[in-house]
């Protein structure tokens, strides 16, 4: 029982990191950017390649995984995303959609349609037992790290000049821009951390999650889910619903395996319907 | 002019909307043997992305999740026909039934809330109809359902081999469906849902009931899908959980796209278009077709869709 709730909590910490850039293209941008699973993606390819091709310890890998999605989703903002912000969510969304194909494509044809393997290095593998609840090393490290990774956001969010610029920015683009807040480098440094963390919870996540080319769209409801149950204009809206998300999924699986992800989806449309602006947002919904 | 004088002149028929009316007719006599399958598929994708334009084009719902209720109209329509009876005509009507019921139920649903949360409601319903099918043992799983046989259309014509009796009947559905959304999007009902569309502070202003209207309209749209999917279930004696995947929606919303959504014919012209595109491109590369399909996406709506199809603006200041 325990051990679920462990392991459920390890998924929502990493949902969290995954999705949390995502949250920020929607709240800032008001930009329904369905794409955002592939610079998951892009994070988990780059730790598997370097660690099978190369021989990278999968430790040095992560920061990799982090900094290469990070400069193509900065890369990509610039020349894609940035004059879709305008238009009508519709062409958002067919937008991203056409991107998502394109990377399944690609990925299919550059790695090929195989899942991939992670080897963790020894120290990671295996299990411990504290008080008869049985932890797993590598859900423990995706804890540890995924919390130090929220703590650091939420500290650079509240406590830094960067923070409350784009606070302020998410708040009212206009008034923002207004005070002399240059909004759309905001706006693209925020991208880019937000694909490199997406990159970092994908190579993370590639032992958990798996990892194959149809990667975007198996998890593309699951990040969505985390941003519209949890709400664009906190942080710790989306974290509650990330962990919420996880402790379903993996309880749900375990006790009701006959039902699947149908637990899931009922709970987000019930949600949804009592509360289309999230459970924990504000009513400010453009 | 008066509003009823502006209405009319919507109503009336214009002749190149009666030249494709007889383009589908002659579809069916040009197709012969070979192509009818191709033709049949294609009339009822036509359908469909006529019911998603009633609630896309018209009403501005952007639904992720239209497949859910094709998926349902299919599903309805092969266990109809393998328990209770089946004959294809009754088979239909009680799929469209199902279907425009589960339509009335989930508008509900998207009455309120932004366009994410639409979305997200939308895409979850399919989903959730998508694992129900994929559990339940009645629907046979991931198997799908097989061993579906029809009886012939009114006593008379039975579904041959070559698929001419379905292109027929899909073809017979489609227009008849095409005249039902014409009558509609022609009324003063139709025009007030492009009033909410536009803006729906102002059109509830005015004393339009919008959230009655939308359910209206979503419950028609869901019949519509319903009547497609039924028709692809009984016209291949298949129903899988293809139907009601995640793809099915985005390609009826594709289809939709490049035939251009609010206007009637953009589903029938989508539908040929995504058809012939999707032919092209899987025989030239079998596997990593959706690339392809991927980047036309991404070009077709950076440029602008009616820039796309204008190559002679291409050069201009917009």
């Amino acid at each position: 029982m325990l051990t679920l709730l462990f392991d459920g909590i390890a998924y929502g910490m990493l949902l969290f990191v995954l999705a949390v850039g995502l949250a920020v293209t929607l709240g800032l941008m008001n930009f329904v950017n369905l794409a955002h699973g592939a610079f998951a993606m892009a994070g988990g390819y780059v730790t598997v390649l370097l660690m099978d091709r190369a021989g990278v310890p999968f430790l040095a890998t992560l920061p990799l995984a982090f900094l290469l999605p990070a400069l193509v989703g900065a890369v990509a903002e610039r020349l894609l995303y940035r004059p879709m912000y305008k238009r009508p969510h519709l062409d958002h969304v067919l937008f991203s959609i056409g991107l998502v194909f394109m990377t399944v494509a690609a990925v299919d044809w550059l790695v090929g349609s195989q899942q991939q393997i992670v080897k963790l290095p020894l120290w990671l593998q295996g299990r411990f037992e504290i008080a008869s609840v049985g932890i797993g090393k590598y859900r423990l490290f995706i804890i540890v790290v995924c919390l130090l990774l929220t703590l650091m956001l939420q500290w650079v969010l509240g406590r830094t000049r960067f923070g409350s610029r784009l606070r302020a920015a998410v708040d009212d683009p206009r008034v923002a821009a207004g005070l002399g807040i240059n909004v759309n480098q905001v706006f693209s440094i925020t991208f880019a951390v937000g694909s490199g963390l997406a990159g970092l919870g994908g190579a993370l996540g590639a032992e958990v999650l798996g990892l194959d080319p149809s990667f975007p769209l198996k998890f593309m409801i699951y990040f969505l889910i985390v941003v519209s149950v949890g709400g664009t204009t906190t942080i710790t809206g989306p974290l509650l619903a990330a962990l919420l998300l996880g402790i379903a999924d993996v309880m749900g699986k375990y006790y009701v395996p006959q039902l699947g992800a149908f637990v899931v989806y009922l709970l987000m449309v019930i949600i949804l319907f009592w509360r289309p602006q999230g459970l924990f947002g504000r009513g400010a919904t453009r | 002019m008066s509003a009823a004088q502006s209405i009319a002149a919507d109503r009336r028929w214009r002749p190149w909307e009666l030249v494709l009316v007889a383009a589908l007719v002659i579809s069916w006599f040009a197709a012969g043997n070979e192509h009818s399958l191709l033709g049949n598929e294609i009339a009822i994708f036509a359908l469909f992305a006529l019911s998603l334009d009633l609630i896309l084009g018209y009403a501005g719902i952007i639904s992720l999740g239209h497949a859910a209720f094709f998926g349902v109209g299919a599903y309805t329509a092969a266990l109809f026909a393998k328990h209770v009876m089946p004959d294809p005509l009754v088979g239909l009507v009680v799929a469209t039934a199902a279907a425009a019921l589960l339509g009335a139920l989930s508008s509900v649903l998207v009455m309120r809330g932004s366009d994410l949360a639409r979305l997200m409601i939308t895409l979850g319903v399919a989903a959730i109809l998508y694992e129900l099918a994929n559990k339940l043992d009645f629907t046979g799983g991931a198997d799908g359902l097989q061993g579906v046989s029809m009886g012939s259309l009114l006593g008379r014509f039975e579904f041959d081999l070559y698929g001419r009796t379905a292109f027929a009947y899909s073809l017979v559905l489609l227009v008849i469906c095409l005249l039902i959304a014409r009558r509609i999007v022609a009324s003063p009902f139709g025009w007030s849902l492009r009033a909410i569309r536009d803006n729906r502070l102002r059109a509830a202003a005015i004393g339009l009931n919008v959230d009655l209207r939308l359910g209206a309209v979503y419950t028609l749209a869901a019949a519509m899908a319903g009547t497609a999917g039924a028709l692809l279930a009984q016209t291949t004696g298949f129903a899988s959980l293809d139907v009601l995947d995640f793809h099915r929606s985005a390609d009826v919303m594709l289809m939709l796209i490049i035939g251009g959504t609010g206007w009637l014919w953009g589903g029938v012209l989508g539908a040929v278009g995504f058809k012939l595109m999707h032919s092209v491109l899987s025989a030239w590369t079998p596997q990593y077709w959706t690339f392809w399909l991927g980047l036309f996406l991404v070009v077709l709506v950076m440029v602008g869709r009616d820039r796309f199809f204008k190559p002679w603006t291409w050069f201009r200041k917009s």
